[in-house]
């Protein structure tokens, strides 16, 4: 019997070697999984649903990909997993948040860093605003950092979580401003800290571009500013960005979305996909979806994207040091 | 009354051949262990890419009704919630069709879902705009003390003890604690990469409810297999919508609780089923019977989770805050199709808006005429020899455990988690107050420390958590809750005894 085991485990080994030589040239030759850190119905979810839905066309990949949820503690439960137990074969990739995973990293406890993964390319940048109530008393950015000012720790920002994009714009804005503010991490993401801005449970709150449009569309909030270098010329033409308030806040906060693989995934591969995965993003039937879905996008190739995950490492080392 | 203009648009053919695919696709979903309604309508967003907006809505508002209804049966015929919401439902319902009556707990279900569902959704059309500003009265402080009055029924939920119900809630109170906070960002009990997100809930609820029936029934053997069989008696329509009639006062304490508990965001349809069961037992001249497959408890639970749909979407359609997973993914499928829920929804597609709400109030109807119309035969499952019966539930436990998020992690977790509970059992602790606790535990702890974190801000915590009318009234019913547990604890505990002793 432990022989007959022992033959086999030979067996599987050699199969196993050949797979992985034939695996680069055919690649790929079955649907691919996308892991995605956060729950189903959450906005990197179904954004990730969106941007993959052509994957299975004869130009682009030839084969469909798959959504897998992986949610837990901040994205970290996701890309644990991702970084020691998935295959790097280019049949499981993940879908990435700047600054998330870069933050957690650096503030440890979990088992991935930037050096674990390799960009693929990037789709969706989604930039935080700071909204307030619409019945709040405060119409701009500057008489919310005075209330700050004069009230210190009693403006209560709501955010989705810790060391999320959130709470990066809303340490910046406190550094900038020399104000202090009580960043209140929410459980539930931003649509949760999004009900706590409207329903008057705080003073006012850091959330997504997207959620921020809808819920100003709805008639629920008032957007004070952007925390980008550039207004949204497509969304928001008529909010400020932190910078031409007089605030030095740049985009460190802007939650960048994309795909990505293990490191160790054969080069092949990534060329492969590196250069089909922007003409997906780029397809006019997810590029149709995503706008009428209130979602930014912003498509760069795999160099972009490593040389923005480096400056991402730098900017929130130095933020998060003092921490 | 504006809704009756759009009902037309439910029956054109296209829409109405969705309805029907949804509704009976949604009763096999939920039946399904380990796919919960939040996983079903997720996995059916990408159809409605290809269809109108109206259509689309159609298709997930039926598979969401259904979905929840349909989890009933495997909590009846096999002791395996479909979903946090169907866990009440086993209690009563799995004793039943044991005793051969799985077609009466089939039926009983499907018409006290119904009946709560269609109430919902009246709810839903009526009063939405008052029913959104309560939606939003409700803060940290205030889903804090709506988690701790949830604890203080722990106590007198299935068990036969109060003080060994309250040691169960604990226990799960304790497993919920485990994994990363997410607001503090702790890390808690953490000795297994599987452990880091917690214990997630679907694959706990297998794990508690089914693994120490299969256990059970390997301990007993192959050689009781015939003395189980049991002849399963035919069960009439008719008298089940006698017996339905006849438990008016469970239908409406279901129906009551189901469709306020659904409205609050955050709380959601987990605990609706558990609450009405617990209260429609207190409220009952035979409170012993609970539990021993009373039909009263699988009205109760059943009529509360579906009267929680149709109020569960109010703070999404209104306010275009999602108020529960479910209601998440249902958003991410109307911005994909370029609607905003809000004001937005209601000026400017009232097309879609209504046809939805309409294709949910129908749906409910298709759902109590499919689920009748197979419950007979569904109810057969039940009465397969033991040792096939727990070979299937083993199947079905590892199968829905691993596919909640593809993870073997969670497999272990499940079968951790039914192998001491199987021993906790012989001890006379039972599942449902441990799972109660383990669904309250993070609700009430993250509303704690933002409420804290809040109130620091502001007046401080005493003001925050003790002052406000809401607050003061849920507080006296925290009070009342645990001062009635007491008192019936001192009267009827002498005279329960004897009962215990017998059983």
């Amino acid at each position: 019997m432990n022989r007959l085991i022992k033959s086999l485990l030979v067996g599987f080994a050699g199969l196993a070697m050949t797979a992985t030589v034939a695996l680069a040239e055919g690649y790929p030759e079955r649907p691919i999984g996308v892991a995605v850190s956060y729950g189903a119905g959450g906005a990197t979810d179904f954004q990730a649903r969106i941007v993959t839905m052509v994957a299975g066309n004869e130009d682009v990949l030839g084969q469909p990909m798959y959504i897998v949820n992986k949610p837990g503690a901040g994205g970290r439960v996701g890309w644990n997993w991702f970084a020691t137990e998935a295959e790097a074969d280019g049949y499981t990739l993940s879908a990435y948040n700047i600054p998330h995973f870069i933050a957690q990293s650096i503030k440890g406890g979990v088992q991935y860093s930037k050096d674990s993964f390799e960009p693929i390319a990037n789709w969706g940048a989604d930039p935080a605003v700071v909204v307030v109530g619409k019945d709040s008393q405060f119409n701009t950015i500057q008489e919310l950092v005075d209330y700050a000012k004069a009230n210190p720790g009693k403006a209560t920002l709501s955010g989705a979580g810790l060391f999320v994009g959130h709470h990066i714009a809303a340490l910046q804005l406190e550094k900038a401003t020399e104000a202090k503010f009580a960043y209140i991490p929410t459980k539930g993401g931003g649509a949760a800290a999004m009900k706590a801005v409207i329903a008057g449970d705080v003073v006012g709150g850091i959330n997504n571009l997207s959620d921020a449009f809808r819920a100003r569309e709805a008639g629920n909030v008032k957007i004070l500013a952007v925390a980008d270098i550039e207004r949204s010329a497509e969304f928001l033409p008529d909010v400020p960005t932190l910078m031409e308030s007089g605030y030095d806040v740049d985009n460190a906060s802007v939650n960048f979305r994309g795909l990505m693989v293990k490191k160790g995934t054969p080069q092949e591969v990534i060329d492969k996909l590196s250069a089909k995965v922007p003409e997906m993003f780029a397809n006019a039937r997810v590029v149709k979806r995503m706008k009428a879905g209130g979602s930014p996008m912003k498509i760069m190739s795999r160099a972009e994207v490593q040389a923005m995950w480096e400056k991402r490492q730098e900017t929130l080392t130095e933020l998060l040091a003092g921490l | 009354m504006e809704f009756l203009g759009y009902f037309g648009g439910v029956f054109e053919p296209v829409s109405f051949m969705l309805l029907l695919g949804g509704t009976i696709g949604g009763l096999i979903l939920g039946a399904t262990p380990g796919l919960s309604p939040t996983m079903a309508v997720a996995l059916l967003i990408p159809f409605t890419f290809h269809l109108q907006p109206a259509q689309g809505l159609i298709l997930l508002g039926a598979a969401y009704t259904s979905t929840v209804a349909g989890g009933a049966v495997s909590a009846i015929l096999l002791k395996i919630p479909g979903a946090p919401a169907n866990i009440a439902t086993s209690l009563d319902g799995n004793a039943m069709a044991k005793k051969g009556e799985g077609a009466r707990a089939l039926h009983l279900s499907f018409l006290a879902s119904g009946v709560g569902g269609v109430i919902g959704v009246l709810l839903l059309i009526f009063l939405t705009p008052v029913l959104a500003q309560w939606a939003l009265a409700f803060s940290y402080s205030h889903l804090f003390w709506m988690a701790i009055l949830g604890v203080t029924v722990i106590g007198s939920l299935d068990s036969k003890s109060f003080v060994k119900g309250l040691l169960s809630g604990c226990i799960g109170l304790w497993l919920s604690m485990i994994g990363f906070d997410d607001n503090l960002g702790a890390q808690r009990f953490i000795f297994a990469d599987a452990l880091a997100g917690g214990i997630h809930i679907i694959p706990a609820l297998i794990g508690l409810f089914a693994i120490p029936q299969v256990m059970e029934m390997f301990a007993k053997g192959r050689a009781n297999a015939a003395i189980e069989a049991i002849e399963v008696p035919k069960q009439s329509l008719l008298a089940s919508i006698h017996e339905l009639g006849q438990s008016m006062r469970s239908l409406s304490i279901g129906t009551i609780f189901g469709s306020i508990i659904g409205i609050i965001p955050g709380v959601g349809g987990q605990i609706a089923g558990l609450v009405a069961y617990d209260q429609a037992r207190k409220f009952s001249p035979k409170k012993e019977k609970f539990g021993t497959g009373h039909p009263e408890g699988i009205i109760a639970a059943e009529s509360a989770n579906n009267a929680m749909v149709g109020p569960s979407l109010v703070p999404l359609l209104t306010l275009s805050i999602p108020g529960s997973p479910t209601a998440a993914v249902l958003l991410g499928g109307l911005i994909i199709h370029g609607i905003f829920p809000g004001s937005d929804l209601f000026d400017n597609h009232p097309q879609v808006a209504w046809t939805f709400i309409n294709s949910m109030l129908i749906g409910q109807i298709l759902m109590v005429i499919f689920g009748i119309y197979t419950a007979a035969w569904a109810a057969r499952i039940a009465r397969a020899p033991v040792p096939i019966m727990a070979a299937a539930v083993m199947v079905l436990a590892l199968f829905g455990s691993y596919s909640v998020q593809q993870s073997m992690g969670d497999v272990y977790i499940m079968l951790s988690l039914g192998i001491g509970m199987f021993f906790l059992e012989k001890f006379g602790f039972s599942a449902a107050p441990l799972v109660l606790g383990l669904i309250l535990g993070p609700i009430a702890e993250s509303n704690f420390t933002t409420g804290s974190l809040i109130a620091q801000a502001q007046d401080g915590p005493i003001v925050y958590f003790m002052t406000g009318l809401l607050n003061m009234f849920l507080i006296f019913l925290v009070v009342a809750s645990v001062a009635y547990s007491f008192w019936s604890n001192m009267v009827h505990g002498k005279s329960s005894k004897p009962m215990e002793a017998r059983s």
